[in-house]
């Protein structure tokens, strides 16, 4: 038997091992761009959808909307049409202008308490993590704050503030700041043990620059994970606060407004209900998926090729 | 006599487990209780035993990464245990590391350039970023890595590639000391076989010290100079290697010693078979750390803790059998191997 | 016919870098009460060879082909049923971490016991005096009190031995022991050797031991198989492959081993290296497998990979250039 790759002839006396079939098929390894989008389908339709979203948000003036908040008590609570495509609601204003103009609100808040969340739970978190005197005090205090349901935190921050966006967002960064610092500091305490970080220090390198350079960069990957879950769940709590009254001020179009005001007339007019709502469950999910399929991707365990 | 490289003086190094700021009985994990030894310039002294016993505490400790209990350790005369800040600097310098883990050794984030930089800036031990360079490239060199190397992440290399990273690294800072902590012992046979090669050419060559701390009893005769075992956080028996090997002093030694396989099929030999565990170093036995389970354990061994003792040839062991007329003692009849 | 008799097992994975041929024809037999030792560095298969005879393999992304015939019967055609009949019962696995082998929160007597009720239908207090029973076997002192300690409570030698003792309540034809002493201590190494040992004549079970070390193998191996790269290298009784090896990798692995003991000779030799690393198993290796490491390496080599020759008596290799004895026929 000879080998099928093998022109020439073996050279005679020698055993030969006779050549294994593939029991699997090949499949041609896909690389690039499709072979991402196939191996984490999640990132792929999570980020496509929120790419629509955040394109909505920007060109909302362009998208056949018309003013979000002009009243027109002559076409008040009319039902979707080829004219008004969501529907009006009991002041007569467009349903589709202010749910498309609400993603904006929403966006806003996710985006920015994730960011600012991320920040000040990164700091804390380094701090309590690394110097270890501190921790018990800070830890402590961060307890405490999580021991008050995020709600009420906030409810309470609004009620002491004028409503206004800006204000929604430090009450949300503020309930939020605890988790991520405690996901910090965890990570750090663990990265710490690392036989690379006391490498590090036996190689005379300083404290700021172990934290900068050993501990910072490799806390990004959980923290990505963690800001994506903090952005939707911030877009939640932005839509609860506004349902309620406490949040993003009515003259500004929030889906937590729009839901507020149709409330009333859920069992008539369940549409003015609906489009807010499901462009909120829409988004949260689309986040969401995003923040699993990072986790898969930047868990070294599920990334290694064996 | 010329001064040792190293000395380390009664060192202690007790973690506290329980108890502390909201009450309840503090207790300890005395991990290092009482150890001294010391290394010469260009020798290898390991330190064995099983896990547990401490041996790892001992070389962080030389490591200065952490603070100690009580003990004194001592570079060149100089004591480093309560050292400032900048004759610290000065001390890492001149002790480096290699860990037993080469996955977790080395920064995932890094390129190997910039952890083979990482030393020679913080010590300053070149003025423009081309003399990084050209000292990053010497070291791939005396590794035996390509140097082309330097430009790729840990990641991409196989576990004896990165020990060879990690090694140098700690070459880079030019240690008189390298605390090889397990080393070789997360190796595969013919991997280790190239990594022992490689410590001991460049032991030759630079004239390096090394506190060598491993398990692998087979390993530890073929690399060391003297041998220094370890039980509980005490020291047993220190010898150079042919007589720890040849003739061990204390029991501990010979059982460990009786109990590595050897390679070799039907090879008869005295088989010492220690029964039960090793007690907990929250709790260490009184007397005799060892008595719980030494076969020659009589009644001085529970009340009296044996202290090292010299015998001809600079040999030190902590066994009160060695107080015995010769005739009455075990311990002076050869290994049978 | 042999207790086991594995034909040309393939065990190949789906990777995102393609597919990786982690164990590629492997062919071995063990007899009724034999040790047979796989030998091999890690990624050589040893491991998934093991798994893979027990079904213990997900597939997907893995896939096995060949023949494991137990006693007659093919048990890669076996249904799922029949072989969690055969697991845990005729053929039982000892793992190298007996912390993580062992359920926390269920006691040593439970573990004991299920395996016991589960195969041969005893019912709890006919389990618990059979726990007992092994505990003694396994050398665990005061069994009727440990019996209902958890795995925590326990050492790593004695876990070890209730991992042992598991393994052994149904009286299994064969014992798979994937690296059963790596995790321990060389003193407690010790003990659970001369365990197995003891118990070997005892209970007269097969053992296929997985193992890294050949002090391990050398110690309580009858034949001795030595795989790389997925592949059968080499296989010879113990003694036979200790004092003669055949296959350049074989004697590379036993001279990079330094041995105990070599000091007082007053020889300070050089250990033998094996250049190199193991091949990617996920790209397709032309020739033999070994030739990108082994000394006497030519182009035949590259080119041509050498099929399993009997060189001496009992002894194969796959080398083309391994010294050939006079076989009788």
């Amino acid at each position: 038997m000879t080998l099928a790759s093998d022109h020439r002839t073996p050279p005679p006396g020698l055993a030969i091992a006779t050549p294994l079939p593939d029991i699997l098929k090949k499949v041609k390894p896909r690389t690039g761009f499709v072979g991402f989008l196939r191996r984490y389908p999640t990132i792929a339709i999570g980020g496509f959808l929120l790419l629509v979203l955040i394109f909505v948000a920007v060109f909302a003036g362009y998208l056949g909307t018309v003013d979000p908040t002009a009243i027109s008590p002559s076409r008040r609570n009319r039902v979707p049409s080829e004219l008004y495509w969501f529907g009006t609601d009991m002041l007569g204003r467009d349903l589709y202008s202010r749910v498309l103009y609400g993603t904006r609100v929403s966006l806003t808040v996710g985006f920015c308490v994730a960011i600012f969340a991320s920040i000040g739970g990164l700091a804390i978190g380094l701090i309590a993590g690394y110097v270890r005197w501190l921790d018990g005090l800070v830890m402590r205090a961060m307890d405490s704050l999580m021991s008050i349901p995020p709600i009420l935190l906030a409810v309470a921050l609004m009620a002491i503030t004028r409503g206004s966006v800006g204000n929604v967002i430090l009450a949300i960064t503020v309930a939020e700041i605890p988790r991520v610092a405690r996901l910090v500091r965890g990570v750090v305490l663990s990265l710490r043990e690392q036989p690379y970080v006391d490498g590090a220090i036996a190689a005379g390198t300083r404290t700021p620059m172990i934290i900068l350079r050993h501990i910072l960069p490799n806390t990004l990957a959980p923290m990505t994970v963690q800001a994506t879950y903090i952005c939707g769940s911030a877009m939640i709590v932005e839509a609860i606060l506004s349902f309620i009254g406490a949040g993003t001020p009515p003259n500004i179009p929030s889906w937590g407004n729009i839901m507020a005001e149709g409330r009333a007339l859920w069992q008539v007019k369940p549409f003015i209900v609906f489009f807010p709502a499901a462009f909120l469950s829409v988004t949260v999910l689309a986040v969401n998926l995003l923040g699993d399929g990072l986790r898969d991707m930047l868990d070294p365990r599920a990334s290694k090729g064996h | 006599m010329t001064r040792p490289l190293l000395e380390v003086n009664d060192l202690k190094k007790h973690y506290r487990i329980a108890g502390g700021l909201f009450g309840g009985k503090p207790s300890y994990v005395y991990a290092v209780d009482g150890v001294s030894f010391e290394v010469a310039r260009g020798e290898t002294l390991s330190l064995v035993g099983e896990s547990g016993c401490g041996k790892s505490t001992v070389g962080r400790a030389v490591l200065r990464l952490f603070d100690i209990t009580s003990g004194q350790v001592v570079l060149d005369g100089q004591r480093m245990d309560d050292a400032s800040k900048d004759t610290l600097q000065t001390f890492r310098r001149r002790v480096q590391v290699v860990f037993q883990d080469p996955f977790s050794s080395l920064n995932p984030r890094m390129k190997v350039r910039d952890i083979l930089a990482e030393p020679i800036r913080n010590f300053g031990l070149a003025r423009s970023s081309a003399e990084v360079d050209e000292r990053v490239n010497k070291l791939m060199d005396l590794v035996g890595l390509p140097r082309e190397a330097v430009k790729r992440l840990p990641h991409q290399f196989s576990g004896g590639q990165r020990q060879r990273i990690c090694i140098a690294r700690a070459l880079a800072a030019e240690p008189e000391l390298i605390v090889c902590d397990e080393a070789v012992s997360a190796l595969d046979v013919s991997v280790k076989a190239q990594i022992v090669n490689l410590l001991q050419d460049l032991q030759r060559e630079l004239g390096l010290a090394l506190l060598f701390i491993s398990h692998d009893l087979a390993i530890v005769e073929h690399m060391t100079h003297r041998v220094a075992v370890m039980y509980l956080g005490k020291l047993v028996e220190v010898a150079p290697k042919r007589e720890l090997f040849a003739a061990p002093r204390h029991p501990y030694t010979r059982a460990l010693l009786s109990a590595v396989p050897l390679p070799e099929p039907g090879a008869q030999r005295e088989r010492i078979i220690l029964k039960g565990d090793v007690p907990s170093p929250v709790n260490p036995p009184k007397g005799c750390r060892f008595h719980t389970r030494c076969p020659h354990a009589f009644e001085r061994c529970r009340v009296e803790e044996p202290e090292l003792k010299i015998a001809p040839g600079d040999h030190w062991s902590a066994c009160h059998l060695n107080d015995l007329p010769l005739a009455e003692n075990p311990m002076v009849t050869p290994l049978a191997s | 016919m042999a207790l086991l008799e594995v034909e040309n097992l393939q065990v190949h994975f789906r990777t995102p870098v393609g597919v990786n041929r982690a164990v590629d024809g492997v062919s071995f037999h063990v007899e009724e009460g034999e040790t047979l030792a796989i030998v091999g560095e890690s990624g050589c298969g040893k491991s998934v060879t093991s798994m893979s005879m027990l079904r213990l393999i997900p597939e997907p992304p893995g896939k096995i082909a060949g023949q494991v015939r137990f006693a007659g019967r093919d048990l890669l055609k076996l249904s799922d049923k029949e072989m969690r009949a055969i697991r845990g019962n005729d053929i039982s696995m000892i793992f190298q971490e007996p912390m993580t082998s062992l359920n926390p929160v269920l006691t040593v007597g439970r573990q004991i016991g299920e395996t016991l009720r589960l195969h041969q239908g005893l019912d709890a207090a006919a389990a618990e005096a059979k726990a007992v029973e092994m505990l003694t076997l396994v050398g665990i002192p005061a069994p009727e009190r440990r019996v209902k300690e958890y795995p925590h409570q326990l050492s790593g030698g004695m876990r070890q031995r209730v991992m042992i003792a598991i393994a052994l309540a149904c009286n299994p034809k064969l014992l798979i022991a994937d690296e059963p002493t790596t995790a321990l201590d060389v003193t407690i190494q010790a003990q659970i050797l001369d365990l197995m040992r003891d118990l070997k004549h005892r209970v007269g079970a097969a053992i296929v031991l997985i193992t890294h070390d050949l002090g391990v193998v050398a110690e309580v191996a009858e034949r001795v198989m030595v795989m790389y790269a997925g592949r059968k290298v080499e296989e010879a009784p113990v003694r036979e492959l200790f004092s003669n090896p055949r296959h350049p990798y074989t004697q590379g692995l036993l001279g990079a081993v330094p041995k105990l003991g070599s000091s007082l000779s007053g020889e300070s030799t050089r250990l033998a290296e094996i250049p190199g690393q193991v091949p990617s198993l996920t790209k397709p290796i032309q020739g033999c497998v070994f030739a990108g490491r082994c000394a006497i390496a030519t182009d035949v080599c590259r080119t041509w990979a050498p099929a399993l020759e009997m060189k001496a008596p009992r002894h194969v290799a796959a080398c083309h250039y391994a010294l050939k004895e006079a076989v009788a026929a």
